[in-house]
């Protein structure tokens, strides 16, 4: 597989899953706005822009709302933090692939792209939501997509890898907002809701936990495929399996998944925010050792002479 | 309910459908038919479908910054089987003399000194290159894909317009045409016997893998691409992924030891046939453009090495020059004994003194035409153009008459064109492209018609607001009766009474496939009764 081509995959693994993570996330916060009249819009925006690593270019003293939350983080083409940014990139990525992966799979993210300012002039009339559902549900169906008409080969493989280390990334953040930054924070079922797992959290666990469970569920449920245990041992299958390399990426990985694995019961809510940060830490020295490793085609044009 | 057809004007030129007002030639008769059943807001429908079927697939091309599907016309053009075996027989012709050429032009050079081309005029080319001489093909050839430009004139007759031989494109619209009208208008195929296009990404592979050096088992073929941001990148992704091989660009390649080699994830892997689109200019910094960042340093000497197959070869373009497009009528009889099948349209060349001054007084009955020009690009056409373009051009033609060639104007042959609410003549042309493996040249049946959108144009490039149309060239009644007879053969293939092959294709789908779903829902329902 040609380097370049597999950084392209990884990537466009990764913007996908972004789209979808964001917009879930902008979903569930929006709601709760809607929902619960007592939220200070200001913080709950501050929050929503930490979790995704964005700073607003608003002026000094300013009050953030919801609006400006879902043109910055929403409607945004040229950040690929925002929905339809991410989207845009891996468009880009899948165009310089096309011939890789399959045609369904490039039709949907070229379609979908082509859709998106349709779909955000609709959402100026009836709410963001259609838009933010629009997206998830072309996210769904790339990945179903790309999972029943792709081989599993070393492209596969590094789509998988790029879509899982964003989930991880994502969640962390995620919980980061809520365990770092806890008095603006979302309550832990808009979190859940916001990673997906709200009704998987209550089948599993039933009503009435302790808040902390939530932040176990997400962390270290072994079944929910959107937790971050399991997207770490996808990541970690999938390294194994491609050929080559000396590994420290598959360590980074393997490392971050046995602390979460042995994590100590006792110790969990102490160490929750070291968790985090590890996580946080661990997916960047994991795509750096990647793109080591796989994608180093960039070297400058030059004379070469060997040997042979 | 109205026709659509009603106020269809003939002009003078040769009309593709009608011979005479409201009577189709045969071969249109089905075609004809089958759209007088549309009213004009279903064709609307289907217009807007194809365009939305091109966007999604990302057949798109850039125009101002901004991504335009190409526009797909509703009618396809029709080739008669026994004028589709004059084409066939007069484009493996014209290649074959091609490359006769240049084999020649880059090697012994006979040409010049039986004196049926001047070396001048092939030297001062462009598109001849110095640095690939002596560099010699494994199987012989070096136009592995050309795209011979066809137009039909006022009598009928078709006319060679120009040679493709460097880097020929739109082969990708033969074939999503196809795929797109087969999809939107089911029906129309169904009383038609077409031959289908689908062959061509097998036909080229095989052509590129014959062209490997001859030590590799199973060579490595690659498409090369200039990037995502060429207009016809569509089309190198779609060749690549048809062949099922490698879509490269040139960072993802490098050259060691005379050898060509791709980083992969596992490390370095060589390279044996490398189809590129990119032109000769980019290739190879070293020898070509410096500035080239899309190119691959000592790709050429690579190729001279032996080791790595280039198509097509560097320096064809010493042959689709539009001054030796000339010379190609008496470069076939040279080389291969023959007439031309096809002729050239009447074309001045602008050396000679006195021939220069006839063209200079008659510029504006005359077509004038960069000789190295490609895209339509700098294309004077005489009646149409003012007092001013004219002086211009009497300027540059007389400062560079090597730069020039003058033509007669050809009345392109028009066919019927979905305008916003019924049919309407508009010019078209005709591209057959041709695949040479080193055994045998095939021409794939149809290629690319392109039309001129707006109304009484004659410049079909898709730059220059053409559309394109799906070719069909009609199965004679067997490939035996067309080589022995193609007459007779052309005069009956709208015959009826023969079996549909679509019905053929209805009854293997029904037979054991109809079989295995049944007992599929047999297991279901014991499955549900086992719980």
């Amino acid at each position: 597989m040609l380097s370049r081509i597999a950084e392209s995959l990884f990537w466009l693994g990764r913007y996908v899953e972004r789209a979808d993570d964001t917009a879930r996330i902008l979903d569930a916060f929006m709601h709760r706005l809607l929902d619960d009249p007592a939220t200070d819009e200001h913080a709950a925006c501050r929050t929503l822009y930490a979790i995704l690593g964005v700073e607003p270019a608003a002026a000094q003293g300013a009050r953030y709302d919801a609006v400006g939350v879902m043109d910055l983080l929403g409607f945004d083409t040229a950040n690929p933090s925002a929905v339809a940014g991410a989207w845009c990139a891996a468009r880009d990525n899948a165009r310089g692939v096309s011939e890789v992966i399959s045609t369904e799979a490039w039709e949907c993210l070229n379609a979908t792209w082509h859709a998106l300012p349709g779909q955000r002039k609709a959402a100026g009339r009836i709410g963001p939501y259609a838009y933010l559902r629009f997206v998830r549900e072309r996210a769904a169906l790339f990945c179903g997509l790309a999972d029943s008409t792709m081989s599993r080969d070393d492209g596969w493989l590094f789509l998988t890898i790029g879509r899982s280390l964003e989930r991880v990334d994502m969640t962390a953040r995620l919980l980061s907002a809520k365990v770092v930054a806890s008095r603006n924070a979302p309550d832990w079922s808009t979190l859940l809701r916001a990673a997906g797992a709200d009704e998987p959290h209550r089948r599993t666990l039933g009503w009435g936990r302790d808040p902390q469970s939530a932040a176990r569920f997400l962390l270290l449920d072994q079944t929910f495929p959107r937790s971050v245990i399991h997207a770490l041992s996808v990541a970690e299958q999938c390294l194994a399996t491609l050929a080559g390399g000396p590994h420290s990426a598959r360590r980074d990985v393997g490392r971050m998944r046995t602390m979460l694995e042995y994590a100590e019961e006792r110790t969990f809510g102490t160490q929750l925010t070291t968790y985090l940060k590890e996580l946080q830490e661990g997916c960047v020295t994991a795509t750096r050792h990647i793109a080591d490793e796989y994608f180093q085609y960039s070297a400058p044009l030059a004379w070469q002479h060997r040997e042979d | 309910m109205a026709d659509v057809f009603d106020e269809y004007a003939l002009g003078a030129a040769w009309d593709e459908m009608f011979s005479a007002p409201g009577a189709p030639r045969p071969a249109y008769r089905a075609v004809r038919a089958a759209l007088d059943r549309f009213d004009p807001g279903e064709l609307r429908l289907r217009a807007d479908q194809v365009a939305r079927a091109f966007t999604d697939r990302g057949v798109t091309f850039a125009f101002d910054g901004e991504e335009r599907p190409f526009p797909l016309d509703l009618v396809p053009r029709v080739i008669a089987a026994g004028e589709w075996d004059l084409i066939d027989r007069g484009v493996r012709q014209r290649v074959l003399a091609l490359e006769a050429f240049l084999a020649d032009v880059y090697g012994p050079a006979n040409c010049f000194h039986d004196r049926i081309v001047p070396r001048s005029v092939v030297l001062t080319g462009s598109g001849f290159h110095r640095a690939a001489h002596g560099i010699e093909p494994t199987n012989g050839v070096r136009v592995h894909v050309a795209g011979i430009d066809l137009v039909r004139d006022v009598d009928g007759r078709f006319r060679v317009l120009e040679d493709n031989v460097r880097v020929p494109s739109g082969v990708s619209y033969v074939l999503e045409n196809r795929r797109i009208m087969t999809r939107t208008f089911p029906g129309l195929f169904a009383e038609q016997r077409v031959r289908p296009v689908d062959d061509y990404p097998v036909r080229l592979l095989k052509a590129l893998r014959a062209a490997s050096p001859r030590a590799v088992a199973d060579p490595t073929v690659v498409v090369l691409t200039p990037g995502v941001a060429n207009s016809a990148y569509f089309e190198h992704a779609l060749l690549a992924r048809l062949m099922g091989v490698q879509l490269v660009e040139g960072r993802d390649l490098f050259c060691v030891g005379n050898r060509v080699m791709m980083r992969t994830t596992a490390g370095e892997e060589p390279v044996h046939v490398i189809y590129r689109r990119i032109d000769d200019d980019f290739i190879d910094p070293l020898h070509f453009r410096p500035e080239s960042v899309i190119g691959v340093p000592g790709i050429l000497n690579a190729a001279r090495a032996g080791t790595v197959a280039i198509a097509n070869a560097v320096g064809c373009g010493a042959a689709d020059d539009k001054l030796i497009y000339t010379y190609i009528p008496e470069l076939i009889r040279y080389y291969l004994g023959e007439e031309p099948v096809l002729e050239n349209v009447e074309t001045h060349r602008l050396e000679d003194a006195e021939r220069l001054e006839f063209v200079l007084d008659h510029l504006a009955d005359l077509v004038l035409k960069p000789v190295d020009g490609a895209g339509g690009k700098g294309i004077v056409i005489g009646p149409a153009a003012d007092e001013r373009t004219l002086d211009n051009l009497r300027v540059q033609v007389s400062k560079n008459p090597r730069g020039w060639i003058a033509q007669r104007p050809v009345a392109l042959s028009t066919s019927p064109t979905f305008t916003a609410d019924r049919f309407a003549p508009r010019h078209i042309d005709l591209r057959p492209f041709a695949v040479n493996d080193g055994e045998r040249v095939w021409v794939l049946p149809g290629g690319l018609t392109r039309v001129a959108l707006r109304e009484g144009a004659l410049i079909v490039n898709s730059s220059q607001g053409g559309g394109s149309k799906d070719t069909w060239v009609l199965a004679g009644e067997s490939a035996h009766a067309e080589a022995v007879n193609p007459a007779q053969s052309a005069g009956s293939d709208a015959a009826d009474g023969q079996l549909d092959p679509a019905d053929a294709v209805a009854g293997r789908l029904a037979g054991p496939g109809a079989d295995g779903l049944q007992q599929q829902q047999q297991q279901q329902q014991q499955a549900q009764k086992d719980c």
